[in-house]
């Protein structure tokens, strides 16, 4: 049994078909070919997931489609499109924010949620924020190191191999 | 047939409670599951939207909060931070922020999971809870809330619609959570401890409950007996921690064994007295 929802994704209406409990990852990822936002653990626990309602970072993976009728939905692909590099994306390029990637999509989410919150966070507040989004590579210190660099609470001491990459 | 209820009342839910819909709040623990088991739900209730379910504020001589709060919403309330902080230390340590934008205390409270963490600090304020169902509304001392593990006596037509926590509150009100790890773990014990202070030793009103030591939530009312009737010292420290280990009744599970929990829930207890006889009052 399926009903249509309506709601708003990186700016742009969508319409969805589906049964009112239907994940809005799956929705995000199958019926929209959204697949910037990965799933990791399915649980709620890793946040790989992780998509902006109404600007607040949730797991989408534990959001039924039936509850964002008439949201706002921002994804990794809203924050970061594909056709330029973010200042976001640069400093975790540049600091080794980005290892393998798994993870990468999800922190950078959870991250602007903090960033829009709290624009110059301290380091306490990143290290809870992120505690929310399993990192396994970067033991978590060049991330941290990534938004310090940003928020211009750190100088970078990374040479950018021949500057960004857009 | 109405796959998806989101109603802005209570009047407006009335239908779909006579119905049966499955009251869907954060969805943080329900969609987990389902998607576990493969279950499909026919008819759901959204009781986000509900108007009355929402709000944090002080009413005479209760802080009223509603059942569709977040996580984040009641740690960052300054009305939590003054009377139930308490309540606002446990919510900081449910899941992360993706968790806490979503996960409400009401929610939390219908889970029934004995792991709960908000529940025992509920236990300890005294909270009541406020349940509307298509007749009639009803408060139940959250004491009397769980019945048997995952067993409430919310009714199938009914749902959470306050918690109301008297006031004025415990002066002395401490939350303490042991996991596998510092951060969004699930807990192997949770401790809540509120008491009024009438003197450097002498602690009056105890109500010591814990959460992940038995079938539900509960109140350790012979500990609490002996913390009021003994002044503080070292040696009621250690009395109390051999009467909790005596008092709960932990299982062995996926998270922790019941020996441990029953040590740790002890030193919890144990060390909890010897931090407030550290401490004199201000």
């Amino acid at each position: 049994m399926s009903a249509t929802y309506r709601f708003t994704v990186n700016g742009r209406p969508a319409e969805v078909q589906g049964p009112p409990m239907a994940r809005l990852l799956d929705v995000l990822r199958r019926d929209l070919g959204l697949t910037g936002s990965k799933e990791g653990c399915g649980e709620g626990e890793c946040g790989a997931c992780t998509v902006l309602l109404g600007g607040e970072a949730v797991c989408s993976c534990l959001v039924p489609l039936f509850q964002v009728e008439g949201a706002s939905i921002t994804t990794i692909e809203g924050i970061a499109p594909s056709d330029k590099v973010t200042e976001l994306q640069r400093v975790f390029a540049n600091e080794g924010g980005a290892q393998c990637g798994a993870c990468t999509p999800g922190m950078i989410v959870t991250l602007k949620a903090l960033l829009d919150r709290h624009p110059t966070p301290t380091r306490e507040q990143v290290r809870e924020y992120a505690s929310g989004t399993l990192c396994r590579c970067t033991g978590y210190e060049r991330i941290f190191r990534a938004i310090e660099v940003l928020t211009g609470q750190r100088s970078s001491e990374c040479e950018p191999e021949g500057g960004p990459r857009s | 047939m109405t796959l998806s209820w989101s109603p802005k009342t209570l009047a407006e839910a009335r239908e779909a409670l006579i119905q049966g819909a499955t009251k869907v709040a954060g969805s943080t623990d329900l969609l987990v599951v389902d998607h576990a088991t493969g279950s499909v739900r026919d008819s759901v209730l959204n009781v986000l939207g509900i108007e009355e379910l929402q709000g944090i504020r002080v009413e005479a001589d209760q802080l009223s909060i509603g059942a569709s709060s977040t996580f984040t919403r009641i740690r960052e309330s300054a009305e939590v931070a003054k009377h139930a902080p308490l309540l606002k230390d446990a919510a900081r340590t449910i899941g992360a922020a993706q968790i806490q934008n979503r996960a409400t205390i009401g929610g939390n409270i219908a889970n029934a999971s004995p792991a709960g963490d908000s529940l025992p600090a509920l236990l300890a304020l005294g909270a009541l809870i406020v349940v509307s169902g298509p007749r009639e509304r009803r408060i139940v001392p959250y004491n009397a809330f769980h019945t048997a593990y995952r067993k409430t006596v919310l009714g199938p037509d009914e749902l959470i619609e306050r918690i109301l926590i008297p006031l004025p509150a415990p002066a002395v009100q401490v939350f303490r959570k042991v996991g596998t790890r510092e951060a969004q773990a699930i807990s192997k014990v949770v401790v809540a401890f509120a008491s009024d202070r009438l003197d450097h030793r002498i602690l009056a009103n105890v109500r010591l409950a814990m959460g992940s030591v038995a079938a539900v939530p509960v109140r350790l009312h012979e500990v609490e007996i002996l913390i009021e009737d003994n002044p503080l010292t070292p040696e009621l420290a250690a009395r109390a921690a051999a009467l909790v280990a005596k008092s709960i009744t932990p299982i062995d599970d996926v998270r922790s064994t019941a020996e441990y929990r029953r040590h740790v829930a002890g030193q919890v207890v144990r060390r909890l007295l010897l931090d407030l006889l550290a401490a004199p009052p201000a």
